[in-house]
């Protein structure tokens, strides 16, 4: 039941006191005329509303969720206590920097582990998230070709195996995208790489590992032809969590790096947001670095790049998620974040391993901290999709993995542990992934209608689509 | 060193045999050795639990809590009910993801759905997305999907929070619309520029209302003037301010804007905040972002979904509306839940307590030799201008524990009052501004 469905007239929670000075009115002409209609409940009926919608959502928390690409790791529970503390949450943007010097040492040691992981020069904690990570990554990008003059570089090469974002960050800001199509390996196919690179290019956008889970082993060569041809290396750091502590984004040739602070460095998810899309790039970049930039050891100040493209966003990012990620970087130091990768990997590696003899793996050789399935034959054989195989895995407690992705392999489930999820529960899941496959043989039926024990059972997503219902219709109710 | 990796040496072995591998290096075999990072991080050591939470709380030590605040200029502070806090720390609702599998998401995108019914309710708009960034770029966003193929360039006035400006200035960078500044006169745009330079290329107008001044704009007027040369009017607005002021839609809005962080987000050195976003009807296929719509399940149950997707970035690629994939969930739940114990009562006094603080306190800066600036109606911020250097005044503010407005220059200062300041902190506020 809705929130406003369980509304009572008469009934509230009184927040605040009566107004200690003299009421003013608003001038006749700007006084809101249409009603209000937000909900009437008492605190416990509100408690209870949301301990419901809490109870009809799967977190991490929940159980397995090797949802992949999305690095849903477990989220510890002192970065939460440490982002709550008053010395964070009460500060407002704009004090003075003599009375913010913690916040701007949070960004400054943030900024310089952070680098030191991607072999990166600089970075800016000002974009919200992944997306906005690449766009940012992006306009740097433009605004260096136009430094130099460089005009007639129009377009951003972007992987068929690529993440939605990259493309549609590339038209945002204002390219034209050319598809680079894989190998067979599932790699980057260097002969049209090369047939692409010319003069027109302004840059590349790569994931490595990529989003079939594979380290691109060219990858050296790759950056090199993209910088022969004057362009500039992207790197989009969703899969960051494969490699941290082992190789370096930097190393391999990027010029310019984003990372997902709610993917790799542990902060929650918070059912779609907020995360942190930190940019770091190579010294050639960073005087067009957007905003602000801590600088100095002992006293911060905040510095202005000279040549910056500007504000992305209002202040200085989502602050309190880059405090628990330090948190977190803290708590692991150099060798726990290289043991995380590394965990992260061999838990793949793991299910991988343990399923390849019933599922189609799509590439079949060592994956790096995800892996992808292709259930075209099951589906061939009995009729049971990847999508069939997801809902049967909801009615097990397991949160699916990313389905139809990447969109060069055929029903595509694309799995990613985590190095947080113990033997026992890759154990379990395995098994779980097994009895699925045998019952998509033996009783296609039950699994095309599951999922049968979650709150709703499969959702009419056409007449959603068809005819938009995006709010509550208070109608004749909200008239009485 | 702290790890949250939960499998022992030996379990890890056990797995690397099973799997038909060595070592852990061995999984890693297939990354050339040339690019491989020699010698390992340079970064500390890691730390216990006891020892990062000392090193964090010696960190926040360092920061300097106002107990009295009488700045505004982008983020406020508003009592933020105890429910609030206890909701968004549910780890369930915490830790989940996008909500792409439905059936054990219901919970999330209720909540999403709930957040934009309230927005709608508040703003007067048909339809809301689930939540942007934040209210600067929620305004680039704005202009974006109003940009048409023969309509190219964005007018948006000089009075809105600058940081609007400057995102607007940044997304335009990046997709090439133009953009024209419509200057300001006496604290509002100046309406007669505005009507002289619109045009059949203009794609829309962006005012803030109250603006950055917290001046009221001459909004239907503007509203009128934009839809006569066939551009949209959008509208960036303090959502605390709907408890009382006419709504977006009222002054004839085709896309309403602004920064969500008043609606129960702390001040938390400017994020996480949430942008929020609705449109007319109209305009519902342009907008950005995730948006969930109500439908049936097979047992015809009703339920909730993503929806509308056919804009977004994982279908639509280079050709979606926005490449916004992330939002600020978690945020938006807040907001829902701030609302909802808030009330239309609660609601309309936050409102209307900030509006006759603002007043007030104005009223008895005059006495302190701080001026009101512009003669026409705010909201809950105002400039000042006085003889008294706006630097030494905030520090003798900040010596009693005041954080005291926004100087903009030297002589003149932008204050917000809220309902959380209080007649005697404002009179002692005065109190000090007089001895200056």
């Amino acid at each position: 039941m809705l929130v406003f469905e369980k509304s009572r007239p008469g009934r509230g929670c009184p927040a605040l006191p009566p107004c200690d000075v003299e009421t003013v009115s608003l001038p006749a002409g700007d006084r809101r005329g249409k009603e209000l209609h937000l909900p009437a409940l008492s605190e416990v009926e509100i408690s209870r509303h949301y301990t419901e919608l809490a109870r009809k959502t799967h977190g991490v928390n929940d159980g397995f969720y090797p949802l992949g690409s999305c690095t849903m790791k477990y989220n510890p529970r002192v970065n939460e206590a440490v982002a709550s503390l008053p010395g964070f949450t009460e500060i407002h943007p704009l004090q003075g920097e003599d009375t913010v010097q913690g916040c701007m040492e949070v960004l400054h040691l943030a900024e310089k582990y952070l680098c030191e992981i991607t072999g990166m020069d600089r970075m800016t904690f000002q974009p919200a998230a992944g997306a906005h990570g690449e766009f940012t990554g992006l306009l740097l990008i433009k605004a260096y070709h136009e430094s130099r003059k460089d005009g007639k570089r129009t377009k951003i090469l972007v992987p068929d195996s690529a993440h939605g974002t990259n493309p549609a960050s590339a038209a945002m800001a204002g390219y034209s995208v050319v598809t680079i199509p894989s190998n067979a390996e599932g790699c980057v196919d260097i002969g049209k790489l090369r047939e692409a690179a010319g003069d027109d290019v302004a840059g590349l956008m790569l994931t490595n590992p990529n989003t079939v889970g594979l380290f691109d082993k060219n990858i050296l060569e790759i950056t090199d032809i993209v910088h022969k041809c004057g362009g500039l290396c992207y790197y989009d750091g969703a899969n960051l969590n494969a490699v941290m502590g082992t190789v370096r984004p930097g190393d391999m040739g990027f010029d310019v790096v984003h990372l997902n602070l709610h993917k790799t460095f542990s902060t929650p998810h918070g059912g779609g947001g907020p995360g942190s899309g930190p940019v770091g790039c190579r010294e050639l970049l960073t005087d067009f670095l957007p905003s602000v930039l801590v600088t100095g050891e002992d006293c911060c100040r905040f510095e202005r790049p000279s040549r910056s493209i500007g504000e992305m966003k209002s202040f200085y990012g989502n602050f309190l998620v880059v405090v628990r990620a330090l948190t977190y970087i803290l708590t692991l130091g150099r060798e726990g974040i290289r043991e995380a990768s590394q965990n992260a990997v061999l838990n793949a590696n793991y299910m991988r391993c343990a399923l390849k003899d019933l599922y189609t793996m799509a590439y079949d050789e060592t994956c790096m901290h995800e892996f992808v399935m292709s259930l075209a034959d099951l589906k061939k054989g009995t009729g049971i999709s990847a999508m069939d195989i997801a809902k049967g895995l909801l009615d097990n407690g397991i949160h699916p993995p990313t389905m139809y992705f990447p969109l060069i392999v055929e029903e595509a489930l694309m799995v990613e542990p985590t190095e947080t999820e113990s033997k026992e529960t890759l154990d379990d899941a395995i098994q779980v992934f097994r009895s699925l496959y045998e019952l998509a043989k033996t009783d296609p039926e039950k699994l095309h209608e599951a999922p049968v024990t979650t709150p709703v059972t499969r959702l009419d997503e056409v007449e959603a689509a068809r005819h938009p219902v995006l709010t509550y219709d208070f109608g004749a109710e909200g008239e009485a | 060193m702290g790890s949250y990796v939960p499998n022992t040496q030996e379990e890890r072995q056990a797995m690397l045999e099973a799997a038909g591998y060595a070592s852990m290096d061995d999984l890693f075999r297939d990354i050339p050795e040339e690019v491989k990072l020699k010698g390992g991080l340079n970064i500390p050591e890691g730390l216990s639990e006891l020892e990062v939470k000392r090193k964090m709380q010696s960190i926040a030590a360092k920061n300097k809590v106002f107990p009295t605040i009488f700045r505004g200029a982008g983020a406020y502070r508003h009592y933020i009910p105890a429910v609030v806090g206890s909701v968004t720390s549910k780890e369930n609702l915490q830790t989940a993801y996008t909500p792409y599998q439905a059936e054990i998401s219901q919970g999330i995108l209720q909540s999403i759905f709930e957040y934009q019914t309230m927005i709608c309710d508040l703003t007067g708009m048909d339809v809301s997305n689930a939540s942007v960034y934040d209210g600067a770029e929620a305004a680039a966003e704005g202009v974006a999907m109003c940009r048409e193929r023969k309509r190219g360039r964005a007018c948006i006035s000089a009075a809105v929070l600058p940081s609007i400006l400057e995102t607007v200035k940044t997304y335009c960078f990046g997709n090439g619309m133009e953009l024209e500044v419509i200057p300001e006169k006496d604290g509002v745009t100046d309406v007669e520029w505005l009507k002289a330079h619109l045009d059949k290329e203009t794609a829309c107008v962006l005012i803030q209302h109250p603006n950055y001044y917290g001046n009221l704009e001459p909004a239907k007027e503007i509203g009128e003037a934009v839809h006569q040369a066939g551009a949209k009017f959008i509208m960036s607005v303090n959502p605390i301010s709907l408890g009382i002021l006419k709504t977006p839609a009222e002054y004839g809005a085709d896309v309403a804007v602004g920064e969500g962080q008043p609606l129960g987000l702390p001040l938390a050195f400017g994020g996480p905040y949430l942008g929020f976003m609705a449109a007319t009807r109209a305009m519902m296929r342009k907008l950005p972002g995730r948006i969930v719509g109500q439908t049936k399940d097979r047992n015809g149950k009703t339920g909730y979904v993503l929806t509308l997707q056919a804009r977004e970035q994982h279908i639509r690629r280079e050709k979606a509306s926005s490449n916004i994939c992330s939002n600020q969930a978690l945020c938006a739940l807040a907001v829902g839940v701030y609302l909802t114990a808030m009330g239309n009562e609660g609601l309309e006094r936050a409102a209307s307590s900030c509006l006759s603080k603002a007043h007030y306190f104005a009223k008895r800066l005059g006495e302190a030799g701080f001026e009101l600036e512009n003669r026409g109606g705010f909201f809950h911020e105002f400039v000042t201008v006085s003889e008294k250097e706006s630097g030494r005044a905030l520090q003798a503010l900040e010596e009693h524990g005041i954080l005291g407005g926004l100087p903009l220059d030297d002589h003149r200062i932008l204050w917000c009052c809220t309902e959380m300041n209080t007649k005697e902190e404002m009179d002692e506020a005065v109190r000090i501004l007089k001895e200056v």
